[in-house]
């Protein structure tokens, strides 16, 4: 920890910056990390905003002093990111006042925000895929007309900004061609390059290896002792524990807490997020595994440009197990479950051989789509609720058809049943607690654990003998984790096969049976959870595996 | 944003915008020195207020509640047919030849074999494009709208060099014989006393609301219909649920295609009796600002046909009885389309704010 004072921003005069922050700021002194000495660099004093009937913010307050790592923690949907929206100008708060190193400052759009020093790093990068590192950082900062003298300014900010903070990359490297991590560094690069010292991320670990995001830590670390100030959003209670100075909850847009992080604990944390003790252990018996139901023997996939993307990879499910899938996302996961669940696009080559209790499953064309998998008795909660296991557009009742739209219970001569497709939906949002419970809402207007508990009840009741299950919980909030998990793990005791992929570590970690690494689009490791370490799936997940296993 | 109350959505929305396309409208005819008022008169009286008008204006509806439909059923399978112009001349083309190589001994059979010769041929006309969508990912868009060409070239062919009857200097059909003339609105008791005098409106227009009221049944109430509009929606959760693509883009297009084709059976069969040129008439292509205004929903897509309808009439009443041109009635289309259509987002976020306001008013 370092107490040094820094002084104002480096990088820049902060010439856009009124005079006043520059007294302001002098006089302050040392600004050690978690107290709030001298001027806060943000404060927030009754912000609101609603949407129509909804409100998204109620009276936050809070403040970051300058030079500290604040976490953000809340379920989904409970206006993390509206507030966020509303620090970068996407928003306008209804009520309240935003002080910016002790100014009040109006954002009315994000240029605003840039000029007042706020740099945001999103969940989902805003980068040009065919431009280089370089010409992403000057786009929308360019000096002027040409572009040589705005590109030759930032190479030299770059390289130094590259020293100072171990955000090393190639500047004339094509973002296509980074890995992810290398894009996010870009994107803090953008950040600082102009002249931001507060930084915003949200959820910026969600695509990341443990190591990438190790590294990532250790940069945000580094930003903060040269006395940035960083706004971490995230759901993830650990990356809060290790790395935030202060942490403020919030809770169904009201802010329940803000605390020191050495004075909590994770526990403390949820409960405060949940508003009731969570279990955030998966109590569950230990595995009775049947007799092997599917079994894939070489499965490759090529794409339409003949990259392979699954490399012969085998693997048994027994039944009464979790088979986890553990790896970071895009090493093969997605196409593994596209094939098992019969949803490979035209243009893909699959080979290798599927059995599903003795007999074979067609790997393409006729008896290889989803309804010939549903039929053989395979259910699938697919790992992109939005854009496979729903139709946002679609109401609740007509996506319990999806997929099912052929089962007689829903047939009434030549036309369908909607009567009977409605009250089933109906049943469901009663059984699993879907709420709001409104059959003919879209279900776009359902928060994500309740579209996700829409797919679930959908393909959980049909009964399959096999269940793949992508992402179970990405975007859901933790009281729907919990049940999500809980109703896994009481399958797996029906004596269900299940096949689990999750990019969450925790996840794999807490419910799965046995756990194959993926990387590459190859297996190269399965473990027992029992005993195993999460920093050796890591490992595997980064693609080092033991010596013992490289052969 | 909350979203609009229904009513507001379906009743209001179309309201303003083509009270905004009058205004422009009127702008337009006031910039060529004519009264807007006596234009907008001249339209209403000689298309809503005489049998006659009545007669013509339904007629044009038949026709764009048809092309209408085509466009609907396509777009709900994320697809835009804008061949429905060639579609229907080929339509024409399989009318005439039922018309005129089959020996009908009554005009409800004839209607039954011209209906299933017109969709045949109209499906026929789409499945070339349809299969190139489904199977190469040829774009719809071109593939169609070239076909609009090859439908023309092919129907001046059969016209001139194999339907004209010898001696004939009119590149058209023979006149198809009295047992395949449908009963027009004027010949059918009970309707007659309305319609004192000859009009093309005729039986189709009946033909027309089945086929509207079966398409919704089709979309809403079966699973063919499910599968089109799953797949229109979003073709991951389509692949997810064993929707197949090619099955569903074909499936939907030739329903498209064989709805094109059946407004034939309205113009050739029930009015001109005979096959001309350019017989659609530019139906195929105000079916789709009909589709556009109508919501893709049919009973959308048969009220924006009747204002089309009354558009198309009026217009050409315009042409006929003032000095404003006929080409005007072109120029309404388009304003009609561009403000329900293009500009529809403006109006709508207009009134959502007003909306929004709206309650807050009422609790203050």
């Amino acid at each position: 920890m370092t107490t040094g004072n820094t002084g104002p921003a480096p990088g820049g005069p902060g010439g856009l910056n009124p005079p006043a922050f520059g007294q302001a700021s002098g006089p302050g002194g040392l600004t050690p990390p978690a107290s709030a000495h001298g001027q806060p660099a943000i404060e927030l004093r009754g912000i609101s905003k609603s949407f129509g009937a909804v409100r998204a913010n109620e009276d936050i307050s809070f403040s970051v002093p300058k030079g500290t790592i604040h976490g953000i923690i809340g379920e989904n949907g409970a206006g993390k990111s509206t507030l966020m929206s509303i620090l970068y100008g996407f928003y306008r708060a209804d009520q309240g006042e935003i002080l910016i190193h002790g100014l009040p400052t109006a954002l009315p759009d994000s240029q605003a925000a840039i000029r007042a020093g706020i740099g945001m790093v999103f969940q989902h990068f805003k980068l040009v895929q065919n431009f280089t590192v370089l010409e992403n950082i000057i786009l929308g900062a360019e000096d002027g007309p040409l572009l040589g003298r705005s590109l030759r300014r930032a190479r030299d900010s770059l390289t130094a900004l590259a020293r100072e903070y171990e955000l090393d990359v190639d500047p004339d490297a094509l973002v296509e061609d980074l890995s992810v991590g290398h894009q996010q560094r870009v994107e803090i690069l953008k950040a600082l390059y102009r002249n931001a010292d507060i930084l915003i991320l949200d959820e910026p670990t969600g695509v990341l290896t443990p190591a990438e995001a190790d590294h990532l830590f250790r940069i945000l670390r580094g930003l903060r002792d040269q006395g940035k100030t960083i706004l971490l959003i995230t759901h993830k209670l650990r990356e809060i524990m290790e790395t935030t100075d202060n942490v403020s909850v919030m809770r169904r847009g009201r802010l329940v807490g803000s605390v020191r992080t050495s004075e909590t604990s994770p526990a403390a944390l949820a409960e405060l997020m949940v508003g009731r003790k969570v279990l955030l252990e998966t109590g569950k018996a230990p595995a009775r595994p049947g007799p092997v139901l599917l079994s894939a023997e070489l499965l490759t996939l090529r794409d339409e440009h003949k990259v392979e993307r699954l490399k012969s990879v085998s693997l048994d499910l027994r039944a009464g197990e979790i088979l986890g899938i553990a790896g970071v996302a895009g090493n093969g996961q997605s196409e593994l479950l596209s094939i098992l669940g019969g949803m490979t696009r035209p243009g893909e080559k699959v080979t290798g051989r599927l059995t599903l209790g003795g007999h074979d499953l067609p790997l393409t064309g006729r008896g290889s789509d989803g309804k010939s998998r549903r039929e053989a008795g395979i259910g699938h909660v697919p790992e992109d609720r939005h854009h496979a296991g729903l139709i946002l557009d679609f109401t609740a009742w007509e996506n319990t058809a999806l997929g099912y739209d052929d089962d007689p219970a829903y047939q009434r001569g030549l036309l369908t049943d909607n009567q009977a497709i409605r009250d089933d939906t109906r049943r469901k949002m009663q059984v699993w607690d879907i709420r709001p419970p409104i059959h003919t809402l879209a279900a776009k207007s359902f928060s994500g654990g309740n579209q996700q508990k829409l797919v679930i009840a959908r393909e959980f009741e049909q009964d399959p003998a096999i269940l793949l299950i992508g992402q179970p919980t990405r975007g859901v909030d933790i009281g729907a984790i919990e049940f999500i998990h809980k109703q896994i793990i009481a399958l797996r005791d029906q004596g269900k096969a299940i096949l689990l992929i999750s990019v969450e570590l925790d996840e794999i970690m807490s419910l799965s049976d046995r756990i194959a690494v993926m990387f590459d689009g190859r297996i190269i490791g399965i473990r027992d959870p029992a005993t195993t370490s999460e920093s050796e799936i890591g490992c595997l997940m980064a693609g080092i595996a033991p010596t013992a296993e490289a052969s | 944003m909350r979203p609009l109350p229904k009513w507001a959505d379906l009743v209001l929305v179309p309201l303003i915008s083509l009270t905004l396309a009058a205004l422009v409208a009127a702008l337009v005819i006031l910039s060529i020195g004519e009264s807007p008022w006596f234009a907008l008169t001249t339209m209403v009286k000689g298309s809503l207020m005489t049998a006659s008008g009545w007669g013509h204006t339904l007629f044009y509806t038949t026709s764009f509640i048809f092309t209408g439909l085509a466009v609907t059923v396509a777009f709900h399978a994320g697809l835009f047919n804008i061949g429905g112009e060639g579609q229907a001349q080929l339509g024409g083309l399989g009318v005439a030849l039922a018309c005129l190589y089959i020996p009908w001994p009554h005009w409800t059979l004839a209607l039954l074999g011209a209906t299933i010769a017109a969709a045949a041929f109209g499906a026929a006309w789409i499945a070339i494009p349809a299969w190139l969508q489904a199977k190469r990912g040829s774009h719809i868009v071109i593939t169609t709208i070239m076909f609009n060409y090859i439908a023309a070239s092919l129907l001046m062919f059969m016209l001139v060099d194999v339907l004209r009857p010898i001696g004939s200097q009119d590149p058209s059909s023979a006149r198809f014989p009295p047992e395949a003339a449908l009963p027009r609105f004027n010949q059918i008791p009970g309707l007659d006393l309305l319609f004192p005098r000859t009009v093309p409106v005729n039986v189709t227009l009946f033909l027309a609301l089945a086929a509207a009221a079966l398409i919704w049944l089709l979309l809403w109430h079966s699973r063919t219909g499910f599968r089109i509009r799953a797949f229109g929606k979003s073709e991951g959760a389509a692949r997810y649920a064993g929707i197949g693509a090619v099955k569903t883009t074909m499936v939907a297009l030739l329903i498209s295609g064989a709805l094109a084709g059946l407004m034939s059976v309205n113009n050739v069969m029930g009015d001109a009796g005979r096959l001309l040129g350019n017989s659609a008439a530019g139906a195929g292509f105000i079916g789709i600002a009909v589709a556009l205004m109508g919501r893709n929903h049919p009973l959308g897509v048969v009220l924006a046909a009747f204002l089309f309808g009354f558009i198309f009439q009026g217009g050409s009443e315009l042409g006929f009885m003032t000095s404003i041109p006929i080409e005007m009635r072109v120029v309404i289309q388009g304003l009609v389309i561009l403000f329900t259509g293009a500009l529809d987002m403006m109006v709508r976020m207009g009134l959502e704010r007003v909306f929004v306001r709206l309650p807050q008013a009422k609790a203050a």
